[in-house]
């Protein structure tokens, strides 16, 4: 087997999140709790028996739960060869451990197995007894289970949706160059107007301002916001996209057609062409929109055809 | 002619083929996403070079069916992925907008 390289998080500085989940995570959260040991008594063979039987290069040797040393592959076949495979495992295994202690956080395990390129720690409490032992494949799993969680949470706090009768509103997030995401809110928009049975020519307006402020906030701004809301009984779709800047210098020429700011990457995707805005107003009945340095605000409704009244027959 | 009859009537090849198969009765021609946005309206095939995913989402707004590539630019995995979730076709061509366009053209001039 290879040996292992180092596994490829900066622990000095990287991500406020990565950062914060490898303090919080303790080495217990993480290693293996059933440790396959060998007692004093055992043999280099019953050592080697373990190890095989169990698919593991490494067996800490105990007193009891008084961690006395470890043996590895490699002592197996120093003993091999000294023709000593059925001598005493004590003679053969490595007394000067590296531990790691359970309450540590996993960042400790992390630099630990950079450090030493051991393939294994055991793991001892408080009261020095070996409760568990962690390999870089336990850390893995860990960190791939939590970094799953974590997006998971991520992504949920970029929408928020709830419904009141046949009236909704939808929130969404956009980050700065994030096109995967631009085309969700109007997307998911058109779907819920379209179940409502509004008219195909008015779930289209809405789709199209959506879509263009999605994609305004996403090429332009450094993130924001873009909230929906469907209030049948006022008979309208209010759409609300908020920016945290850096604002439109100039207003005026931004509702110029051709008018734009965009870089010619954007251009390359087939955006920034300057229609943005004009295209939004276009479509919507009432248009606002205000813009300074900390963000520009744009809020724009559109008519929504008025509930058939219910009359008695 | 149906949509689905134009991958034999000129000689395109199917990267999505699953789509609502409905009669040509319009088609649009831009790389300008947002001009599509603002101007393809009761179309069902968009003839463009812009393959990517945000073409899709584009495509599924104004309501068209069928994404024809043109000049054989590549289709990434992820356009095709979000074609078939949203029942959008993608078909190529190793020819230009120009004269696919124009051959389209013929099409709805002759039915």
């Amino acid at each position: 087997m290879a040996p292992a390289g180092p596994i490829p998080i900066d622990t000095d500085s990287p991500s406020p999140i990565i950062t914060e989940l490898i303090y919080r995570l303790k080495v217990r959260d993480v290693m293996t709790r059933e440790v396959r040991t060998c007692s004093v008594d055992d043999t280099v063979r019953d050592a080697q028996q373990t190890m095989k039987r169990n698919g593991i290069t490494g067996v800490p040797v105990v007193d009891g739960t008084r961690l006395l040393g470890i043996v590895s592959m490699d002592d197996v076949i120093r003993a091999l060869e000294d023709a000593a495979i059925d001598g005493p495992v004590t003679e053969y295994m490595t007394r000067s451990v590296i531990v790691l202690e359970d309450d540590m956080p996993l960042s400790f395990g992390i630099s630990y197995l950079e450090k030493y390129r051991y393939g294994r720690f055991p793991v001892l409490d408080a009261g020095k007894n070996l409760v568990g032992i962690i390999t870089s494949r336990d850390i893995i799993i860990a960190l791939l289970l939590e970094i799953n969680k974590e997006v998971q949470r991520f992504e949920d706090s970029t929408r928020r949706a709830e419904t009141h009768g046949r009236g909704f509103r939808l929130e969404y997030t956009t980050r700065r160059f994030d096109f995967e995401m631009a085309g969700r809110l109007s997307t998911e928009t058109k779907k819920l107007l379209k179940e409502r049975n509004l008219p195909p020519k008015t779930i289209r307006r809405v789709a199209v301002a959506t879509y263009e402020l999605e994609m305004n906030q996403v090429v332009h701004s450094v993130g924001g916001t873009v909230r929906v809301a469907f209030d049948p009984a006022a008979g309208q779709v209010e759409i609300v996209a908020t920016d945290r800047g850096p604002g439109i210098e100039n207003v005026d020429e931004a509702l110029n057609e051709g008018y734009s700011t965009a870089n010619e990457w954007v251009r390359s995707l087939g955006f920034g062409a300057g229609m943005g805005l004009p295209n939004t107003r276009r479509v919507s009945d009432t248009f606002d929109i205000s813009s300074s340095p900390d963000g520009t605000t744009v809020r724009v409704t559109i008519s929504t055809p008025q509930e058939e009244p219910h009359e008695p027959v | 002619m149906n949509l689905s009859e134009l991958p034999g009537a000129l000689d395109l090849e199917i990267i999505q083929g699953t789509f609502e198969d409905r009669p040509l009765t319009g088609v649009y021609t831009s790389d300008l996403l947002s001009d599509v946005m603002a101007n393809a309206d009761e179309v069902e095939v968009l003839v463009t070079i812009q393959s990517h995913k945000n073409t899709v989402a584009v495509a599924t707004l104004v309501g068209v069916s069928v994404i024809l590539v043109c000049n054989n630019r590549p289709v990434p995995e992820d356009m095709v992925e979000a074609a078939r979730s949203e029942g959008v076709g993608i078909l190529r061509s190793s020819r230009n907008q120009f004269v696919i366009s124009g051959e389209l053209y013929r099409i709805l001039g002759s039915s």
